[in-house]
């Protein structure tokens, strides 16, 4: 009954939402599962706030790896909620403070360091060692001067040749890559809903 | 024995770090400009588009991203607020991503307080709600019962620049910037496939190729991509206005310009250096 029951639902659920586009009789019992999906997702917010401070407060009783750190993570979480709670999160409002002066720089600052990491992952790496890779490097140079104003000052034509890189190769290579995913994402579909794709119930088999 | 030119293959890393901390502090610093050129592409398919809609039309805005990619989808947040106001066309925002909503309530109080615009009047901010596809489907139906109050709490019904939307149908235009999922495919196959919605978009420049393809078919009016699609927009909102307000991405630019450059001249000392290393390596034997 274990393995019965949430294959039967997801079998289930999962017939209404394909008949839902083509039998108008399933479409509102589509409508209220897309519903009880939003509700269903809410709740995964709180459970992930819930396992956040278990990590953490587990972390800190048992003297963990970098347990330093989960007081500033429990403290920052804490204040977040409270003063969101208590105060509201119109501008002006603590809330709205703490989230412009504190965790918009910080998560500013966290994106920029990319720069850093990827100049020295491409001086490391990016190495023209046979004639594709020498392709690329080369494609990616024009790509970069072509996003640039500077490209534009070297040579007006660099900035058209990099639009016609990312308008044609680039759009073959990501249409295959789309197409791919999605014959994979509706095969996962169908195995799921059949209950031959069984992982999702957590190991059960 | 390995020369020089082999020993520049194996800089110590903290060198790079400087050297890239001053390709992009120092134009900043000196406030360098380098002009920006608009060609056809993208970006101008994307003004031309917003620039088209009629005043008094309705256009959804959804902030799909969150702090860390705020520098590249900011501006744009703002460039187009101020041409969507400017046009006295009406702005219905939303988030998907949960940070989006103070984001973009910060982006359209500057617009708003700088042209005098009124909030629930000429804008809305209706908030977050989780669920990302299946919420714009919910919302092809019913906007309403989906958001029956805005961010701050206030009813729907109280808030006139809602007074004719009820379905995802009502808009003229919808405008996601992303950072990631949610976004833009989100918005594309359940709104614009299904509703027959025109879509644009901005979106960091690291994942603005995965986007052409909605461009090739017509599934998108237009692309932002990373702070080059914002400085473009920038740069052709600010055509004809008097005292236009300052942006960010365009003074970015500059420093993003000798930043590639640099990212440039590493790659070429690495190769180089990995080539003096292959010739040696190859005349040894």
């Amino acid at each position: 009954m274990r393995l019965a029951i949430p294959l039967m639902i997801t079998f289930v659920a999962g017939m209404i939402m394909i008949f839902q586009f083509f039998v108008p009789a399933t479409q509102s019992i589509g409508e209220t599962l897309q519903e009880w999906y939003m509700i269903v997702a809410s709740f995964a917010i709180f459970l992930g706030s819930v396992n956040l401070l278990y990590v953490h407060t587990h972390r800190i009783r048992f003297k963990g790896r970098n347990w330093k750190y989960s007081p500033v993570t429990i403290i920052g979480f804490a204040a977040m909620i409270i003063t969101g709670l208590v105060f509201g999160i119109e501008p002006g409002k603590p809330f709205d403070y703490m989230f412009t002066q504190m965790m918009v720089p910080m998560g500013a600052t966290m994106f920029s360091l990319l720069a850093f990491f990827v100049a020295s992952a491409a001086f490391r790496a990016f190495r023209a060692s046979n004639w594709r890779a020498t392709l690329l490097l080369i494609s990616a140079f024009v790509v970069m001067l072509g996003r640039v104003p500077i490209g534009a000052m070297i040579w007006g034509k660099i900035p058209l040749i990099s639009e016609w890189i990312m308008q044609y190769p680039n759009m073959a290579g990501q249409r295959a890559v789309m197409i791919g995913a999605a014959m994979g994402m509706v095969a996962t579909s169908l195995r799921m809903i059949f209950g031959i794709e069984r992982s999702y119930l957590g190991g059960a088999d | 024995m390995s020369t020089f030119i082999e020993k520049l293959g194996n800089i110590d890393r903290r060198i790079i770090f400087i050297v890239m901390a001053l390709a992009v502090i120092i134009p900043l610093a000196v406030r360098l400009t380098l002009p920006i050129p608009i060609d056809e592409g993208p970006s101008k398919n994307m003004y031309d588009a917003v620039d088209a809609l009629p005043p008094g039309s309705t256009v959804l805005l959804s902030f799909d991203y969150d702090p860390s990619t705020m520098p590249e989808l900011q501006p744009m947040a703002i460039a187009l607020a101020q041409q969507l106001m400017t046009k006295d066309i009406k702005i219905v925002s939303l988030a998907l991503w949960p940070m989006g909503v103070s984001l973009g309530n910060e982006a359209l109080s500057y617009v708003s307080d700088s042209l005098g615009r009124e909030e629930y009047v000429d804008w809305v901010n209706l908030g977050y709600k989780t669920g990302g596809g299946v919420l714009i489907v919910r919302m092809g139906s019913d906007i309403k019962s989906v958001f029956p109050e805005d961010y701050s709490g206030k009813s729907v019904d109280e808030i006139p620049v809602m007074d004719e939307i009820n379905m995802l149908g009502d808009f003229d235009m919808i405008i996601s910037l992303s950072a990631g999922d949610p976004g833009i495919p989100a918005w594309v196959m359940m709104a614009g496939d299904r509703y027959d919605i025109p879509i644009g978009g901005g979106c960091t420049a690291v994942s603005a190729p995965q986007f052409y393809p909605y461009l090739g078919t017509g599934q998108m009016l237009g692309l932002l991509g990373g702070l080059k699609g914002a400085a473009d927009y920038e740069t052709m909102v600010r055509i004809g206005v008097d005292d236009p307000p300052a942006g960010t991405a365009t003074p970015g630019m500059a420093a993003q310009s000798v930043a590639h450059l640099v990212i440039m001249l590493f790659i070429i000392l690495g190769n180089i250096s990995y080539l003096a290393s292959k010739k040696r390596k190859g005349g040894a034997k």
